[in-house]
């Protein structure tokens, strides 16, 4: 199987969603350039009417998405920064995440946000943030957030293919990240979780990043004797709860690892799952890793130690087996 | 005012809608003082000249957006008064089966892509349904209903920027009924014509009298011709008046202040659009007193059906809730 960069995965469902189906379209500030390899060279190959580059205003370019997801096109709207999607809340809060509920089903809008979530390249607090939890807390919109460049493809074809308005979230720390991709078609249903390792002693929940902060971290804990079982949720919302709750009643113990302030974080809405729905089954109390709760620094030093680590990681297993 | 340019169906399609918005908008306030109505409610008395005269230059193919002062819009575009009265009920015959209300009626099959109750939040989609028209080379035109307070909005700067830059068929039209709530307008801007900002944007601005539906019909259909021949965004100010509340029932969010111009409003009044219209037509016999008596009685015995039928109709289901959320 050809390996892959995550970038590359992603470029590569854009152009082939965009070959099968005209309605979708790319929209975005320097997406014809490509910033981000992800878009780079659909231009050459879709024109200016497929490949759309925008001014510097992500709200009225959020919006300008759903008003052409609800006439009947398909777009792909490229934010850039988890960060930038702020200043489009109002389109994406009051618009996208209640339409369709809100004009009785009359509607539907078909659309992908896209942007490059999380820290990891000492960019600062403007361009560091990891968003999740922001739009996890919408009722109608779905948020993706793959670790791997086969997960990217498929989850983002599923979103694209997608009714409803998916919020993609790629990682900038994994842009480079290589991994398996199938020459042939595939897509990845939204809403299933991927048990990257399965273990007996400890339920390790995570998603993006911390996926792998979390695979380190149980190579320690292995030869220490202590068996972490290690789930990607690929999807926050909706999420995989059965799959979390099914190993949780086989280890009793539960550590989410997110990167999110940890107040309301990805972290917070998975611990308290699992604390309201498998307290009988928890023989220790659930333990939550996500950022500090401080701004994103800019010092590489400083950017690493606010986020999650696999020694955070272990912390939070051993306080589990305590 | 003059209808000379406009074929006499067109003048009296727009005098007709006129009417329908203002017998409907005078029973809404009635019921609304009684207390029948639930949340909030923004007329658009005094301004029905506006929607009148931009919807009778549009086709069924044609798409609107608008805001929270919306049912004169809808109206306008041709939209059933039995299901907006519903809507107003809260009901489950309403147009978004009671989960939208007063400030978010939409009617997708004739091309109202809905009301929106955050100033200002109409126009980025706007430019979309502009983009959608333009990526499917259709001739339909996008039309954004929106007031003087969302011009200062940065959704109106940035939308006017996007779909003068990719050249989009969308028409904007700003009500100025000369007051953001309850600040005067020109409080809060520092120009007289909002339509003055469109220059920064290379977009062509127009002034047009929102008292006078055939001035806001022309305006509307000389806008119309240049987005379907490619020319790109209009932005039309239509100068308007709104007659009574921000909200009905206002009084309470104002503990005895008033806030508006006594003399200005009287001058306001004077130039009611329903009673310019009546006027136009009976003075030039376009329709004959009979005939404008019978309508008027037709428009308000519908009013009268569509509260009927909303009071009868059922309260939505509690398990509708988990209804249209996703597809």
């Amino acid at each position: 199987m050809p390996r892959k960069t995550y970038v590359a995965a992603i470029q590569e469902a854009l152009s082939e969603e965009m070959r099968r189906d005209p309605r979708v379209f790319l929209i975005g500030e320097d997406v014809r350039i490509g910033v981000f390899p992800s878009t780079r060279g659909l231009h050459a190959e879709f024109g200016d009417k497929r490949v759309i580059d925008t001014p510097i205003s992500e709200l009225a370019v959020a919006g300008a998405g759903i008003g052409a997801a609800v006439t009947g096109l398909r777009p792909i709207v490229d934010l850039m920064f988890g960060t930038f999607l702020y200043l489009a809340f109002d389109q994406i809060a009051n618009q996208a995440g209640a339409m369709r509920f809100m004009y009785g089903g009359q509607t539907k809008a078909p659309l992908v946000f896209m942007v490059q979530n999380g820290a990891g390249s000492s960019a600062g607090h403007h361009h560091s943030q990891a968003v999740q939890q922001f739009f996890m807390n919408m009722p109608q919109i779905k948020v993706l957030m793959p670790s791997t460049p086969y997960d990217g493809k498929g989850l983002l074809k599923s979103a694209i293919r997608d009714d409803n308005p998916v919020l993609f979230l790629h990682s900038l720390s994994l842009g480079g990240k290589r991994g398996e991709v199938p020459a042939d078609e595939y897509t990845i249903p939204i809403g299933f979780a991927d048990m990257k390792r399965a273990g007996s002693d400890v339920t390790v929940c995570a998603a993006g990043p911390t996926v792998y902060t979390a695979l380190e971290a149980s190579k320690t804990l292995a030869a220490e004797g202590v068996e972490a079982e290690v789930i990607d949720l690929r999807s926050l919302s909706p999420w995989d709860k059965e799959t979390v709750l099914e190993s949780v009643a086989r280890t009793g113990r539960f550590v989410a690892v997110d990167e999110s302030f940890p107040t309301c974080s990805a972290a917070s809405e998975w611990a308290a799952t699992v604390a309201e729905e498998a307290f009988h089954q928890l023989k220790a109390p659930v333990q939550r890793v996500t950022n500090r709760n401080v701004p994103m620094p800019f010092s590489p030093v400083l950017e690493k130690a606010v986020l999650p680590s696999a020694a955070d990681v272990i912390a939070a297993v051993r306080r589990t087996l305590a | 005012m003059h209808h000379q340019d406009i074929p006499l169906d067109v003048v009296v399609d727009i005098y007709t809608r006129v009417l329908r918005i203002r017998r409907f908008e005078e029973e809404v306030g009635r019921l609304f003082r009684q207390g029948q109505l639930p949340g909030f409610v923004h007329l658009y008395i005094g301004e029905e000249a506006v929607a009148a005269g931009v919807c009778a230059a549009l086709t069924d193919q044609d798409t609107i957006i608008s805001t929270h002062r919306g049912h004169g819009h809808v109206i306008a575009k041709g939209g059933d008064i039995k299901r907006m009265m519903a809507e107003l009920f809260g009901k489950a015959t309403g147009y978004c089966k009671g989960k939208g209300g007063s400030m978010h009626i939409a009617d997708f099959e004739i091309g109202m892509l809905g009301a929106i109750g955050i100033v200002g939040g109409g126009l980025p989609i706007a430019v979309g349904a502009g983009l959608s028209a333009w990526y499917t080379d259709s001739d339909r035109v996008s039309v954004c209903f929106f007031g003087d307070g969302a011009a200062n909005e940065g959704s109106f700067h940035e939308s006017l920027n996007l779909a003068s830059t990719l050249m989009l068929p969308v028409i904007f039209v700003c009500e100025n009924n000369h007051y953001g709530e309850f600040t005067p307008a020109v409080k809060a801007m520092n120009i007289i014509d909002i339509a003055d900002r469109a220059i920064g944007y290379g977009v062509p601005g127009v002034v047009a009298d929102g008292a006078d539906a055939f001035e806001m019909y022309r305006a509307t259909r000389a806008a119309v011709e240049r987005a379907r021949g490619g020319g790109g965004p209009t932005l039309i100010e239509a100068k308007t008046h709104r007659r009574g509340s921000h909200a009905e029932g206002e009084e309470a969010f104002l503990g005895g202040q008033t806030y508006r111009d006594e003399a200005e409003t009287a001058a306001a009044q004077a130039k009611d659009p329903l009673l310019l219209l009546h006027t136009h037509l009976s003075e030039n016999n376009i329709l004959p007193a009979e005939r404008l008596e019978t309508l008027d009685a037709e428009i308000t015995q519908l009013v009268s059906e569509a509260v009927e039928a909303a009071r009868n109709s059922p309260e939505p289901e509690i398990e509708s809730l988990y209804e249209d959320l996703w597809v």
